[in-house]
């Protein structure tokens, strides 16, 4: 097992947002957690990068314990997160952000391959190289957000939100270039609105529901499951 | 028609144009005032323009971190002018009482004088640099860093508190005492004037009447700024470190998802910004031969409105709002009178504060998205 949540308990303040969830990642899979606003996914992932301490609980990667590793240290073993709304370096330019998604690595060649295989992911990122993160559009930025999670050459790669506020189009672009990424044997936690994209690319599924594992289980399972689609997928 | 008319009335109840009016009259003014005596004795002018060029450099070193601190965590450091104080004592240290300038020809007896002074200079100034960098560092760790989530205003206090003690300390008895210390330079001073020709002043006489006279200290501050000067700029632009630097002051949260450690990037922020301080202090005494445990204090402040009025946060702008600082203040004390130099600077802040409250190359902070 990749990854191994184990009963985490996360507080903001008084409110208790995450009520004792667990939940698994295997070598190779892609796995999303779906929900609605404010269910805990986001929160789920910042815990795991290591942002929020947990109060109780504890996760494993690698079976290695990295419950209160911080979150600088987290990179380091393999774990990058794409954070919700791209959160790109708007000062610095595309390549620049590439290169402290690079932070970690130490090796000049390594970080060349690493380039060469995003802008093989995101070729329009090569274009504009030389830009100023700020000024990309929206599909373009969160490319390179994606780009720049990658350059830490990740076991685990963690996408919060990847098609928020994206064309249809663009979304069906990136959630291509994300399965792309798992062919080449990065496993990927993705954190979903868009259920129904989501369910269709990853292999198994959690749906949380105020701060709990409310469902599990394969998606085509997930998919043909009334309830999921009742409440997420838009079915009556 | 009517759009029109609200937008115009808008404009009368934000009184922006008052303002704008108010410096453009100042600024016309000015320009009267001083280009009359310009064109009157055009010397004198020169001469206020190299010594104002003096001063801005120095300024510019301290003004640099102060912008580089706030633009990572956002916080004057007041305790800033008082680390190039420190810097100015060290370095009266190691020459008057330690005579480091002399350690090349101590060590090597054959070595020419001037190679010899020109390394023992650069040591000192380097020492200096080394040893701000290490005081801000400790500063910033035992003072800042706890507040890195309070209120800001918290670290504000904390700072100016920082800047008593720093100047109280140094006013004990066993440190650098309460008097002004009369300042040995590390190398002599020579002076030329230009009057049909670069000409050297021989020690105890005047210059010809109309000459304009220059200082190797002038040379000195002006190379030694502008090494240093490009050298941060390298740092920030093209290390992998300063690149940290802009993308912690960008987004300190995102920064730690990339792995960067983002205490140890403010935590070298300070080193920089301290060791520019350090070596300003060590110029800004050589230039003016007196050390005393208050004279970071208002050059402090002078550097600090200049980073505002460059736009606090950019480091091209906390140059060039240095370079205007030093103009304004000899000129305000050659035109008008010496006292009327931190009057004239105050008023610089509180104008830029109504005026353009982000500076010449600040940008409004909203843009985050």
């Amino acid at each position: 097992m990749l990854l191994n949540v184990k009963e985490l308990n996360v507080f903001y303040g008084a409110i208790h947002a995450l009520q004792g969830i667990s939940f698994s990642i295997n070598q190779g899979e892609i796995v999303t957690l779906i929900g609605a606003n404010g269910a805990g996914k986001s929160t789920t992932l910042n815990t795991v990068s290591g942002i929020l301490r947990p109060r109780s609980g504890k996760i494993f990667f690698n079976e290695k314990d990295i419950t209160l590793t911080p979150a600088e240290e987290i990179v380091r073993f393999g774990i990058c997160q794409a954070p919700e709304g791209r959160k790109i370096f708007a000062t610095l330019t595309v390549l620049e952000n590439l290169e402290m998604g690079a932070y970690t690595q130490k090796n000049k060649k390594d970080i060349n391959d690493s380039l060469e295989i995003v802008f093989q992911h995101f070729p329009r990122l090569k274009e504009r190289q030389n830009q100023l993160g700020g000024t990309l559009s929206g599909g373009e930025q969160q490319m390179l957000a994606i780009g720049r999670a990658l350059m830490s050459r990740p076991h685990l790669l963690l996408l919060d939100e990847p098609s928020m506020g994206l064309s249809p189009i663009l979304v069906e672009e990136i959630f291509n270039i994300i399965q792309d990424i798992n062919s080449q044997g990065t496993s990927i936690l993705l954190v979903e609105q868009n259920a129904q994209m989501a369910l269709s690319v990853a292999h198994r599924g959690y749906v949380l529901e105020t701060g709990k594992v409310a469902i599990s289980g394969e998606c085509t399972e997930l998919i043909n499951n009334p309830q999921v689609a009742h409440a997420y997928l838009g079915a009556h | 028609m009517e759009h029109e008319r609200l937008n115009f009335k808008d404009r009368i109840i934000k009184g922006k144009w008052i303002g704008k009016l108010f410096l453009v009259m100042i600024a016309l003014l000015a320009i009267w005032g001083i280009g009359s005596k310009a064109i009157y004795n055009p010397q004198l002018f020169i001469q206020q323009i190299i010594n104002g060029l003096q001063l801005g450099f120095v300024y510019a070193l301290i003004a640099l971190g102060y912008t580089m601190v706030y633009g990572i965590v956002r916080l004057i450091n007041f305790a800033h002018g008082d680390v190039f104080m420190v810097g100015a004592m060290v370095s009266y240290f190691a020459v008057g009482v330690f005579h480091l300038q002399q350690w090349p020809s101590a060590v090597f007896p054959g070595i020419p004088l001037y190679l010899s002074l020109t390394i023992g200079t650069i040591t000192v100034i380097l020492l200096s640099m080394i040893v701000c960098a290490i005081l801000a560092m400790v500063i910033e760790k035992i003072a800042y860093k706890p507040l890195r989530n309070a209120p800001r205003i918290s670290a504000l206090i904390t700072a100016i508190g920082m800047s008593f003690f720093l100047e109280y300390f140094g006013a004990l008895p066993f440190v650098f005492t309460p008097n002004f210390i009369p300042y040995k330079r590390p190398f002599d001073i020579v002076t030329w004037y230009v009057n049909n020709g670069v000409h050297q002043l021989q020690a105890g006489k005047a210059p010809p009447q109309g000459s304009v006279i220059f200082s190797n200290i002038l040379l000195i501050i002006v190379l030694v700024t502008i090494i240093l000067v490009l050298a941060l700029t390298y740092i920030v632009q093209r290390t992998k470190v300063g690149k940290a630097m802009r993308a912690s002051s960008y987004d300190k949260a995102t920064s730690r998802l990339m792995g960067i450690n983002v205490d140890g990037i403010i935590s070298i922020t300070f080193a920089i910004g301290a060791a520019l301080a350090g070596a300003g202090g060590v110029l800004y005494a050589t230039a003016y031969p007196s050390v005393f445990f208050w004279m970071g204090m208002i050059p402090g402040l002078k550097a600090f409105i200049a980073a505002v009025l460059g736009g606090i946060g950019s480091i091209p702008g906390a140059f060039v709002g240095a370079l205007i600082m030093g103009q304004a203040e000899v000129l305000a004390a050659g035109y008008i009178s010496t006292p009327m130099r931190d009057a004239i600077s105050f008023s610089i802040l509180i104008l830029v504060l109504l005026i353009r409250p982000t500076g010449i190359f600040g940008e409004p902070e909203a843009e985050k998205a």
